[in-house]
């Protein structure tokens, strides 16, 4: 067994227990309908979290996916509010600003050799800034267009739905994942996460690798930000605070190594539909404080940091050993 | 010039200055087809920049650079590579976390419909490490393989990439004989094929082993091109260490130090993977000289000896009672001084000034809680200004904008302000001028006639002579000859070095 594999096998495991823990104590959990909810519920997370993935996979970070998210939306809600263009074309304005936004601070990064910390916090400032300049107020979209995007979701057997929002989620994941593993761009992305330094001196262009991941994560934050939209209907400057954050906890607890190079998309995957089963969990409940949601995701956070440096201290004492 | 259309890679009268320093001064190198050639100095020789120059990592100031009689001028490493110079490096230089075919190929990755073909990339890459006689995995990640494999892995894609040279700086310092024999069948089998290989190496018996010529360099000089055969290693080393062998004898040494009784012995002291276990006593007033090539295992000693290296074998006593050097800190407290080689970065604190430098490890001695006041430290600082003569207009000025040399005389006022026993001094008159040179040897001659025992480290060899009642001579990570009295000449340490060759090799 290829041990590059245990942390996406430990995160599989988790969710598979914890779905079956539920679904011991609440039978309806298998439906088919609350599958279809978690796909929907967190469309817009999973979407950005694959940004969140390369970013990581190349040993940056991006703080700003938050901010773009919710900049994106009050963007759309006040362009079809006051002007009379189709959403479609909004939404390709909108995710031209954010994948320029983004492009933009990956060129500050490599060119600046500012750390991604940083830059990533001023474009988060920036972004939700910006949000607050274009409107401070909840605005509510009612583009027929909008109505009608929501009318097309595949229909499941036992009533469940996968969205246009869930599906479109899973079609981002699995592009993401060819993109990763089938193309030099994904392997150039993990060989930064390796050493910048040694990925130059070996011919990988750094400058346009940077710009790139933080371009797509920017590009995914404004499709996150259209599906958010989609979602809720509104567009709000206060909304989506600290998704950045849920994103990175998806990201690593699917199985990334924070310091980059190693992880999988599809394991982000998982980690987004952990986070969710909570949520789920939760509701189900019914007593408990959604707070719990946070509590458990921090405690399964630790145990997977706990777990990474374990392997990594197994694979080092077995190599020294060898 | 040799212009014989057997040469493949021909540097003329390169020149690279950085501020300050000449790094080399019109050296030639001449690389022909099919053959092993290795490139020797000590350390700041002007290999390494010989090399940054070929490979494109710097470029020259001037002088020529020709590769199958074109010139060339490479931009950086990529644009060398793409024109044929391909180097593997001690530090692996390849991605660990990526897979060994990733390795290979990255950038290059076969593709069909813009996606990677991972089975066929695999495959290719298996086929080229075949041909190294190298069957593994090539989709598992590279780290997850020795250190030697992973050069094999880095030979194989710089040859592939290139096929041209083939630059090997250091392969072989961190592998064990079996894969240092692995390495060579290996880059023997490159020299069939007729690349040019460059072979950068501290290890003499290697160099005669493998190579075919020999480059010497010296203070960014070419001391000399010879076909190894017709070198013997007596003349190599001489060449190395450069110097013209004044035969410098050692004058009878006045002060009583072979009277003195044995104050630091070691016995059987060493390491694994760093230095073979030694024998070595210091007497009271004595100084006990090091020599031997760069590599040798000189630094390692004097890190295990001052505890920044623990020990795995053998005891330390001080005047007969068993000591415990087991950190820098137990060794302070045994009254260690340790002035270490690279002094920018591990002696100086270079923005704290003279004061400060000065106090530091009598402050850390005393420990935080009873700070030196002010007016002790000024104290202190005065005395050993004047004392060692350390030239610095000002005592608060900032230690790295003193000269070589009087920051080498403060590192030292920091361990003499601790009243120390036993110091350690790995190579002190390196990188300072003249004048200064002379104080500081003058300057250990008087610490010795103080009654300190010291242990310095060098690779002047004449200075060694002059001021040292023994001297041990190490090769290979092991001490190989100790010389004393009237055997001290600089004659009998370069036989020394190059001796245990001889006999290995007739052997």
């Amino acid at each position: 067994m290829n041990q590059k594999y245990l942390p996406l096998i430990a995160t599989l495991v988790i969710f598979v227990l914890a779905y079956a823990v539920c679904a011991f104590q609440y039978p309806n959990m298998l439906s088919t309908r609350v599958a279809g909810n978690l796909l929907t519920d967190n469309a817009f997370l999973g979407i950005a979290a694959v940004g969140m993935t390369f970013v990581i996979l190349s040993g940056g970070i991006d703080l700003s996916i938050g901010s773009v998210i919710a900049f994106t939306g009050i963007f759309l809600a006040v362009m079809l509010q006051n002007t009379s263009i189709h959403p479609l074309a909004a939404f390709v304005l909108a995710l031209a600003i954010t994948t320029a936004f983004g492009a933009i601070m990956g060129a500050i990064i490599h060119y600046l050799e500012m750390p991604a910390f940083i830059v990533t916090l001023a474009g988060m400032f920036l972004a939700r800034g910006m949000a607050f300049v274009i409107s401070i107020d909840s605005i509510p979209i009612k583009h027929p267009f909008y109505a009608t995007l929501k009318t097309f979701y595949y229909k499941l057997p036992g009533g469940g739905r996968i969205s246009l929002i869930g599906g479109l989620m899973l079609f981002v994941f699995a592009v993401g994942i060819l993109i990763a593993h089938r193309t030099r761009f994904g392997t150039n992305v993990y060989a930064l996460g390796g050493g910048a330094q040694t990925s130059a001196l070996m011919g990988v262009p750094v400058g346009r690798t940077t710009i790139m991941i933080y371009g797509l994560s920017g590009f995914l934050a404004g499709l996150s930000g259209i599906v958010y939209s989609l979602y809720t209907s509104a567009g709000y400057s206060l909304a989506t605070v600290g998704v950045e954050l849920d994103a990175i906890a998806a990201v690593v607890i699917g199985g990334t190594l924070l310091t980059g190079g190693a992880g999988f998309v599809g394991g982000t995957l998982v980690g987004v539909l952990i986070q969710g089963l909570i949520q789920t969990y939760i509701t189900f409940d019914g007593s408990l404080s959604s707070w719990w949601t946070k509590i458990l995701i921090g405690a399964l956070l630790f145990a997977f940091i706990l777990m990474q440096k374990g392997i990594l201290f197994v694979s080092r004492h077995r190599r020294t050993h060898a | 010039m040799q212009n014989s259309p057997n040469n493949i890679l021909v540097a003329s009268g390169v020149v690279k200055t950085f501020p300050g320093a000449i790094a080399l001064n019109a050296v030639d190198f001449s690389l022909r087809r099919g053959e092993v050639h290795a490139l020797l100095g000590e350390n700041g020789a002007g290999k390494s920049t010989l090399i940054k120059c070929m490979t494109g990592a710097y470029r020259k100031d001037s002088g020529g650079l020709a590769l199958d009689g074109v010139e060339i001028d490479p931009r950086d490493t990529l644009d060398a590579q793409k024109l044929g110079i391909g180097t593997v490096y001690q530090e692996v230089n390849l991605l660990g976390n990526l897979s060994v075919a990733e390795n290979i190929f990255l950038g290059r990755q076969p593709r069909r419909f813009g996606l990677i073909q991972t089975a066929e990339m695999n495959r290719r890459a298996s086929a080229l490490l075949d041909q190294y006689g190298i069957h593994i995995n090539v989709a598992s990640a590279l780290e997850s393989y020795s250190v030697a494999i992973q050069q094999v892995v880095a030979i194989a894609r710089a040859v592939d990439l290139s096929g041209k040279v083939l630059i090997l700086d250091e392969p072989t310092a961190s592998l064990d004989a079996q894969e240092v024999e692995m390495l060579f069948r290996i880059v023997r089998g490159l020299k069939e094929k007729g690349l040019g290989i460059v072979f950068i190496t501290h290890f003499l018996e290697q160099v005669y082993d493998l190579s075919d010529r020999i480059t010497v360099l010296r203070n960014g000089r070419l001391v000399g091109t010879r076909d190894t055969v017709s070198l013997p290693r007596r003349e190599l080393v001489t060449m190395m260490l450069g110097h013209e062998l004044l035969a410098v004898e050692k004058e009878p040494r006045q002060t009583g130090s072979e009277a003195g009784p044995v104050r630091f012995r070691f016995s059987n002291y060493g390491k694994a993977g760093s230095i073979k276990p030694f024998d070595l006593e210091v007497r009271k007033g004595e100084v006990v000289g090091i020599a031997g090539l760069l590599g040798s295992g000189r630094t390692e000693t004097a890190e295990l000896l001052f505890g920044i290296e623990k020990a795995d074998s053998g005891t330390a006593e001080i005047a007969g009672v068993p000591a415990n050097l087991s950190s820098p800190r137990a060794a302070i407290a045994n009254r260690f001084g340790f002035c270490p080689e690279d002094r920018k970065t591990d002696g100086i604190i270079g923005d704290l000034s003279v004061r400060e430098n000065i106090a530091l490890a009598l402050q850390a001695r005393q420990g935080w809680a009873r700070p030196l006041s002010q007016a002790e430290q000024v104290a202190l600082a005065d005395h050993y200004i004047k004392a060692l003569d350390i030239r610095t207009s000002d005592r608060e000025k900032p230690i790295r904008l003193l000269s070589g040399g009087n920051q080498q005389k403060a590192i030292l006022a920091r361990w003499l302000a601790t009243n120390p026993e036993f110091l350690i001094l790995d190579e002190p008159t390196r990188g300072i001028d003249v004048g200064a040179h002379a104080e500081i040897i003058r300057l250990i001659e008087d610490l010795c006639a103080k009654g300190l025992s010291l242990v310095v480290i060098s690779s002047e060899l004449e200075e060694l002579v002059a001021y040292s009642s023994r001297i041990l001579v190490l090769r290979d990570r092991a001490h190989v000859a100790e010389l004393n009295g009237a055997e001290i000449t600089t004659d009998n340490i370069v036989n020394a070095i190059a001796a245990s060759s001889v006999n290995k090799g007739a052997a």
